[in-house]
This record gives structure tokens, sequence and C-alpha cells, in this order.
């Protein structure tokens, strides 16, 4: 739920660095499986896609690496017809065909499965079913379960699952819905399959098992695309490595070629340079006041699953501290679950203020103790869409502006005012909705909303995702200034060069665990990748 | 309260804008002012088909008490659909709390006052019930709403044992009864009426006044003067274009009681939507429960006492209408729930919630009441009433929903709406990526001094923190 939605691009298009494509090798008696020819794809206001070429040999295994909001998400989408034929522009070829898919369907005809993040399995339904779902075989007009079955045990078989084909899906694990989820792709004749961060969800034994099965299909002839922000599984499996950068590729490795580590991946994804985006920054840290130990949060209806796992941090005041992480590493869940238990379901923990253990059971109190939560997800959790500016910024503490039991309409729109000035939305009217803004002056919306709650620590969560550069400078000035003001602010991105530029410490998240704590000064994207993707065992900070 | 673009605010002469803000200005508003229009024309040609019957202070007063009930479940009702459920028992609630009130008064000898306070009381307790399992046990309220409506429909016919139960003579009068004549004064009108009328005038200068006053005080943009006298005028003629109408009709009738109740509750309830915490949070929840629960609000609370709120409304109704029929019986409030339903959607409230009006809804119900009265005076039979009213409420939404398709607002929002000065913002930025690039370059963006603006920041918060220090 807390997941990135992927497919837009941060807005660092303009990048003067020139990108050189070095082409995979081709053997010339294979025919490759795919080419995708200089696909561009843009949304309003952002070009996610351009000029990406992508090669994959027959019974390879491809992987695409790059930083969330690469655009590895929108290219598979490209390619699988969720964006359909027309709405990019650039050439696929399958097989030696050129392809027009107008949906997913095309493309399944065509052998291209994809298998997302987020399963689309029916829970309530069996294995049977949901196999051939859509695809059900008929005899007349009723459906052939017979042979239905019968087709199920043997494609059960071939992923190596031992299960009653009529067991419903909600009674199996993410490992072996993940299993089902191939089995339904191989139901398809497919000749490519294209799996989104497979291994997310699992356990250490699933994701063997998982990458075994799909090193089985490449024997087979079956070739894959596997994205994956664990690496050392990519180093493992993949045969060749394409690197995506704010939608672009950088280059593809071939691993039989050369000697290709984490270190080599690591440094194709983030290696960009630093340039002059962030303020200038004089950090002025006072004492330590907000602390959190031991925190352990329970995923909120898997009871079994932990997503945060013992996580200790410390604010001081006038301090900007940085939480890196991958998707899924549990950043939102730690945030959400100090911010009044809004994630999850606490398990244990403890939580400091000035000195003095606070129990903060929900948001009414989280808000009390001058804690602020700026929600990734602007419009679905951020905001009301349906509301004007000025009700927007006040909502978060209506109690301020209230008197006998009057919200008074005119310190509301003072209010709105003050901050429609000094955070500079650009708008003519408070009265407008919030609808009406750019991504950028609606952050700005929600950071004057939770400004407006007097909060001593604010708590914020991808707050440049999704604007532009401008906008983002302003941001992180305002950030700035919060700190100087004597507020903590924890920031959490996905954007490692933008902790670098603004945070004066960072942790590093990795699997629910804190695995590191750098200052800013002595990290590189680098170590904070190594930290963000293994469970290095460096005492907590 | 008409906000205006502030390029071009100092020389304009007239625009559309400007009418649409006497109005009240905003979003939602666009639909409102169509469906006033839509009300206007419908009283208009009935009032031309039936030779002037429509606007007959008989009928007016006839419209006033036939509907009034349905008009108060309307607006418990929007504050129901603003937060995304609906309330199918409203009709049952009311013919239950209705036998009730009728058998305390004729067998357990209750005062009427005492059966009034009984009604009130039981109406929350129903409402009490059903939001306890909305809010706190999570069944849709869909599901709730219609347990209770059949259940309350069984329960009202095995109190009063399917039979009419009449009620005693004092009761009536707050459904069926007029205010007073007041003897003496040799003119053709009933007095209190005509107060009543220039009160609510003398009160909407005042408002209109005080809201000028405030605006220039604030140094935010003010219609220009014209709209306000424009607005405040035409008002006023129709408030008192109406106490004369309900003051002439024949003598011992006059404006109703059920009406005053109506309007009091119109008052009482836009004031709480648009002025309490407690309406704020019903916007709010109803337009990203998510988002308000993050801010802070007990979405499950909003739940229970909506819902509650919405029983005593449909008690309140309910006692109106056996006052006004003076008796409580078997089949009373049946289809009332889809008559206010089909009021708050007319008055262009969203069936995914978060937006709605009490006023839009009101108007949307004298929408149905005058389109119902209206067919009646002409003579069609009650099955051509039905479907007209279904295919007006199918056609209102369907506009509405094919607007918000193309994403463009209705024909008169269309016409008014403002016109914004090219580039100053934009929902979304179509500028290619390169040609936005060049404009903003990342080392240098347009901001004159970051420092020097984030440095009023902090005390914007503290400011208005240090001036109500009991507020946390």
């Amino acid at each position: 739920m807390f997941h990135d939605v992927n497919g837009h691009t941060s807005d660092d298009m303009d990048d003067s660095e020139v990108n050189q494509v070095e082409p995979a090798t081709q053997r010339p008696d294979q025919a490759p499986v795919l080419q995708m020819r200089d696909i561009t794809k843009i949304f309003p206001g952002v070009k996610a896609l351009s000029d990406v070429s992508l090669t994959v040999r027959p019974a390879t295994i491809h992987a695409i690496c790059g930083e969330n909001g690469a655009g590895k998400s929108t290219l598979m989408k490209v390619l699988s017809g969720v964006y359909p034929y027309g709405t990019y522009t650039g050439d696929i070829i399958v097989e030696g065909r050129e392809m027009r898919f107008r949906d997913i369907r095309a493309s399944e005809e065509a052998g291209v499965v994809i298998i997302h993040q987020e399963l689309a399995l029916i829970p309530e339904l069996s294995i049977t079913e949901n196999i051939f779902l859509g695809n059900e075989l008929r005899r007349g007009v009723a459906i052939d379960w017979r042979s239905a079955r019968a087709r199920t045990v043997e494609l059960l078989e071939r992923v190596g699952l031992r299960e009653d084909p009529d067991t419903p899906i909600k009674a199996l694990g993410v490992g072996k819905q993940q299993l089902i989820e191939i089995a339904k792709a191989l139901n398809k004749n497919v000749r490519l399959l294209i799996l989104d961060e497979p291994t997310a969800a699992l356990n250490d034994t699933d994701s063997e098992h998982l990458l075994g099965l799909i090193r089985g299909l490449k024997d087979r002839g079956i070739a894959s695309i596997i994205i994956s922000h664990k690496l050392n599984e990519i180093e493992q499996i993949a045969d060749d490595i394409t690197i995506i950068r704010d939608g672009r590729v950088v280059e593809t490795l071939d691993v039989q070629q050369g000697a290709i580590n984490e270190d080599r991946i690591i440094h194709g994804m983030v290696g960009r340079s630093l340039e002059h985006r962030y303020p200038d920054r004089t950090p002025n840290p006072g004492e330590v006041f907000f602390e959190v130990r031991d925190w352990v949060v329970q995923h909120p209806t898997v009871s079994e699953r932990y997503v945060v796992k013992g996580s200790s941090l410390n604010v001081r005041r006038g301090e900007v501290v940085g939480i890196a992480g991958l998707m899924g590493a549990g950043r939102t869940e730690l945030a959400m679950s100090i911010f009044g238990r809004s994630y999850g379901r606490f398990v244990s923990g403890t939580m400091t203020k000035d000195g003095a253990e606070i129990e903060v059971p929900d948001v009414p109190a989280a808000i009390r103790h001058g804690i602020a939560y700026v929600s990734e997800d602007r419009k679905s959790l951020g905001l009301n869409l349906l509301d004007s500016i000025k009700r927007s910024v006040v909502a978060a503490k209506l109690s301020k502006i209230t008197h006998r039991g009057m919200v008074d309409a005119r310190e509301e729109r003072a209010v709105a005012e003050q901050y429609r000035k000094s955070l500079r939305i650009k708008t003519p009217d408070v009265n407008n909705g919030v609808s009406s803004l750019s991504g950028g002056n609606q952050q700005k919306v929600v950071l004057a909303k939770w400004m407006f709650t007097d909060p001593d620590l604010l708590i914020l969560d991808e707050p440049t995702r999704g604007i532009d550069v401008g906008a983002k400078y302003e941001i992180y000035s305002i950030i700035n200034e919060l700190a100087n003001a004597g507020k903590g602010v924890i920031v959490i991105s996905s954007e490692l060069p933008e902790l670098l530029g603004i945070c004066d410490r960072i942790y590093t998240v990795f699997e629910g665990r804190i695995t590191d704590c750098i200052p800013a000064a002595e990290a590189t994207p680098e170590t904070l990748m190594r930290s963000m993707t293994s469970l290095n065992e460096k005492a907590h900070a | 309260m008409t906000s205006t673009d502030t390029k071009t605010t100092e020389q304009h002469g007239f625009r559309f804008s400007d009418i649409r803000g006497m109005f009240g200005g905003g979003q939602s508003t666009a639909r409102q002012f169509g469906i006033l229009g839509s009300l206007i024309a419908i009283i208009l040609i009935f009032q031309i088909f039936s030779d002037g019957l429509t606007l007959s202070p008989g009928n007016v007063i006839n419209v006033m008490q036939q509907y009034s009930y349905i008009l108060i479940l309307a607006i418990g009702m929007v504050m129901v659909i603003i937060m995304g459920h609906i309330d199918l028992s409203v009709g049952s609630v009311a013919a239950f709390v209705g036998i009730v009130l009728a058998k305390s008064m004729s067998e357990w000898n209750l005062p009427w006052w005492g059966a009034i306070l009984l009604g009130l009381g039981l109406g929350a307790l129903v409402g009490a019930w059903q939001g306890l399992w909305v809010a706190y046990v999570g069944v849709p309220a869909f599901i709730v709403t219609l347990a209770g409506m059949l259940f309350f429909r069984g329960a009202n016919q095995w109190i009063g044992d399917s039979i009419s139960v009449p009620v005693p003579r004092e009761f009536v009068t707050i459904g069926a009864g007029y205010l007073p004549e007041i003897g003496g004064i040799p003119i053709p009108y009933n007095v209190p009426t005509l107060i009543l009328g220039v009160l609510a005038a003398a009160w909407l200068v005042f408002f209109e006044w005080r809201t000028r006053r405030q605006q220039k005080k604030m140094g935010s943009e003010r219609a220009p003067l014209w709209v306000s006298v424009v607005k405040v005028v035409l008002l006023c003629a129709v408030i008192l274009g109406a106490a004369l109408l309900f003051g002439s009709g024949r003598p011992g009738t006059s404006f109703p009681v059920s009406g005053i109740i109506l309007l009091a509750l119109v008052i009482l309830y836009s004031f709480v939507t648009n002025h309490t915490v407690f309406g704020r949070h019903i916007y709010a929840v109803g337009g990203n429960r998510q988002a308000a629960k993050l801010s802070g609000v007990k979405d499950r609370r909003v739940d229970f006492f909506v819902m509650m709120n919405m029983s005593v409304l449909a008690a309140v109704a309910g006692m109106i209408f056996v006052a006004r029929s003076q008796a409580s019986g078997p089949q009373d409030g049946n289809g009332w729930e889809l008559d206010a339903i089909a009021a708050v959607f007319i008055g262009g409230a969203a069936v995914s919630g978060g937006i709605g009006t009490v006023i839009g809804s009101i108007i949307g119900g004298l929408v149905m009441a005058f389109l119902n009265n209206g067919m009646q005076l002409l003579s069609f039979g009650a099955d051509t009433v039905q479907m007209v009213k279904g295919a007006v409420l199918l056609v209102a939404v369907g506009i509405d929903a094919y607007n918000k398709q193309q994403g463009r607002p209705s024909v008169l929002g269309f016409l008014t709406r403002r016109r914004r000065p090219a580039g100053e913002f934009a929902g979304i930025d179509t500028t290619p990526i390169g040609a936005r690039a060049m404009e903003t370059p990342p080392a240098a963006p347009p901001a004159p001094s970051p420092r020097s603006a984030a440095s009023q920041t902090p005390p914007a918060a503290d400011d208005s923190a240090t001036k109500e220090p009991g507020s946390r």
C-alpha cells in the first residue's frame, strides 16, 4: 500500500552529461527475443523515458537496475502494453516482428508476460481458477474444469509446487503465490517473462527457489527480464545488466565478459554529479531531543511479518536527519508508526521527547506532542483534493482558529495568506481548490498545513517527489529554515544526492532494520547504497 | 465573497463571475447556481401553465407543509452522503418514532411536549444504534440502514397493530399549524409572517455589509459594489415577496410552523457544516478518509455522530408528518429515504462523498417538490409524476457525471468561470522538459532569497499560537 508507484522520473533530465549507450554484444547466431528501440515516453511535464534501447538475447536473464523513479517500471509498462502503442515513440520488436500492443492482452498473446510486484491473484479463488482467469478452457458454453485442473497439476509440477489445485490462493504464502503467477505465465505460452521486484516480499529460502526456477526456465529457452533492488541476486543470476538512470540507459553490462560486482552496478546507478542544487547549509545542531528506541512494528494484516525490526534513532534540535532505504525497506512504515501508530501493529519500543518518555497511541496525540508527518503520497494521504487551499492549510489544527465552537473564517484566511506569501504558494487566491495547484505548490500547502501545527519534529516522506527542479529548491530552503528555527527534521528520500545535499546525518534502512548512521559529510552515494542493500553488521548509531 | 484575479481586479466592467459570486463563489457553487436556475425555471413554467396557481398563497403554503419533512430529511442525508454513506432507514425510523409518539400521547397520556422529547430521544437512540454498527463494527451503512429500514418498519406495525393511532389536537400544531394572527391591524396580511420576512431581509443586508467591511479590513479583494447591491436587492425582493405570498392566504393560514422548523434547521445545519470543527471533519473524512485520519481526525467518531444525527432528524420529520396527518399509520414514511436521497443528489452532492451542501440539497428538494406539485396542479397522474421525477434525477446527475468526465464545468459554470492569466498557475505543466529546464536552471532557481523568505516562515506559525495560548 505504501509502495512506490513508479513511472515518473525525477526532474534531473537536464543533467548535461551525455551517457554512452553500449549495446549488448550480439551473437550472430542468435536473433534477439526482444528489441526495444529508442523508446521515449512523456508524461505531462516529465520525460519519463528518453531514447531507451534494450536488447534481450534468447534464453538469457536480463536485469534492469536503477534507482526508484529511474524509469524501469515505465519501460516495462510500455513493453507490456499498459501504455498502449501511440502513447510512446519507438519500436518494440519481439522475435523479429514489430509489435504494436494495444493492451496487456495483446502483449501476452505475443508471449510477453509481466508479473507485477503487487501480485494480481484473486485471494478467494482457487489455484486453478486463478491460472485460467480470463483464459478459461471451454467446452461449449461451460468451463471445462476437468482439463483445467489436469493442466494446473502439470503447471504446478513445472514450477516445483506440490499443492492441491483447488486450494484457495489466500491459503498460500507470498512465495508460493509468486510461483503460481509464474505457472499462470507458463500457461500463456510465455516467450519473455518480466518480473518486477519478484523477491521483494520473499524470505531467503523462497527467493532461492524462485531464482532457481527462473534459471530453469532459461535452460528451457525462456528469456526473462528481472527488475530488482537486491544487487547480490542480480550479480548471481543475470547474463546482461542494463542500468537506467533518469529515464536514459546509462550502460549495458555483459556479465560473462567483465568482472561485474555490486560496486560496479551501484556506480552506474548513482553516478551523477552533484551540482548546486541545494541551498547552502550551515548545520548548527543542538541537544538530542527526540529518540526512538528498539522500535518493532508488525505488518497490519500479516502478523508474523515484521516491517520494522528493532530500530533506534535520534534527532537533535536544528538537525536534518535523512533516512535512506530502497522501496519496501520499511522507511515509510517506520515513520508512520512513529506518527501515532498510523501504520501496522505496534509491538514494542519507546519514544522519548525532551527527556521524557511519551506515549503516542494515535495521530491526535502525535500532533499534541509536536510531531508532524508529511506523507510520500500527497494525493491520497496528504490532501483532500476537493478542498480549498485555505481549508487545507488549517485542517490539521482547527482548534487553533476555533473560538466558541466556531471556525474563524477571517483567521483562516489570514493564516492561509501568510503561508501563501512566506512559502510562495503560486495561486491568485487561497479560496481556490488545491487541485488547481501544481505538484510543487500542493506540496507547499501540505508543508504549511503541518507547520501550522507548531511541530518540534517534522517527518518529511519523499518531500520532493514528482515536483520540478525550481520547486524542489524552494522545498529544500523551507527544510533548511525549519531546522534553523530549532526544529528537528527527518527526511526520507529515494534520491541519494538529495539526502546528501540537505541532511546532516543519514540513517540507512534495509529490510526493516537500521543498518548504519553516517554523517552526511562523510557519506557517498556508494557507501549509502551498500548499507541500503545489505545487512552489514555495524552497530546502530 | 467574490474572489477575482489579482491582476484584473482594478478595472473591469461586467463579468459573469461576479454574478456567480452573488451566490457564494467557490467550486461547488457552479452546480448550485445551475440547479437554482432550474428551480426558478420550473416554478415559472408551472406558473404559466397553471394560470398562476403555482405561486398562489394557498399552493405555496401547501408545498411548504407537504414537503417540509422531506427537506428536513435531506439536511441530514446530505451530511451522510458527504461522508460517503447512505441511510435507507429514515422513512421507517420516522414511522417508528411517530407511532411511539402517538401511543405515548393517546394511551400513556404523555403531554405533547413530553412526547416530543420522547420522540427526539428515541431518534437519538436509534441513531446511536445504527451509528455504532457503521462506525465501530464497520458494517457498511447501506447494510445497517437496510436492516434498520426493515426492522423499524416492522416495529411500527407491531407497536401500532398495523392500524392508525390518532394524536391529540394540541400536538397537531407543529405539522399543520401557522403563525398566529394578530388582531386589530387592518391589513389583509398575516402580520407575524411579514415581520419574519422583514427581519430576514434586514439580517441579509446586515450580513452583506459586515462581510464587505471585513473584506475591506482584511485588505482582500471585494466584488464591485453594484454586485453586492444587486444581490441584496434581488434576495430581499424574493424574501419579501415570499412573505407577502405566505401572509396573504385565506384567513387563518400563514407561514406554517413546519416551515419555521425547517428554516431553523437549515440555518443551524448550514452553520454546523460550514463553521464548526465537526462540519469540517465531515468534509475532510468524506473527501479523503486516509488524509483526514493522518491529520488527526477521529473518523469513526464522525461516522457515528453523522449517522446518529440523521435518525434524530428522521424523528423530527416523522413527528411533523404525524402532526400534519393527525395520526400515525403503518405506511407512514414509505419511500421518504428515496425522495431525500434524490434531493441531495439533484442538489449537487457526489456519490463518492466529500461534496454537497445543505443549501444545495434544499434547492434540490424544492425542485422535486415543485415538479411534483406543478404536475399535480396540471392533473398529471401519480404514475407520470414518478416517471418524470426519475428522469429528472438521472438527467441532473448525468449532466454532472458527463461534465466531470469531460473535465469541464457545467454549461453555466463554463460561462461563469474565471479567466486566469495564462501561465499564472496551471494544474498540469505541459511545457516540454527542455524548455522548462531552460526557464529554471537548477543552479539558479527563481527564489529571490530563500533566507529572507523562510525567516518569516516560523513566526507565521508561532504568531497565531501566541494569540491563543490555551489552544494546545
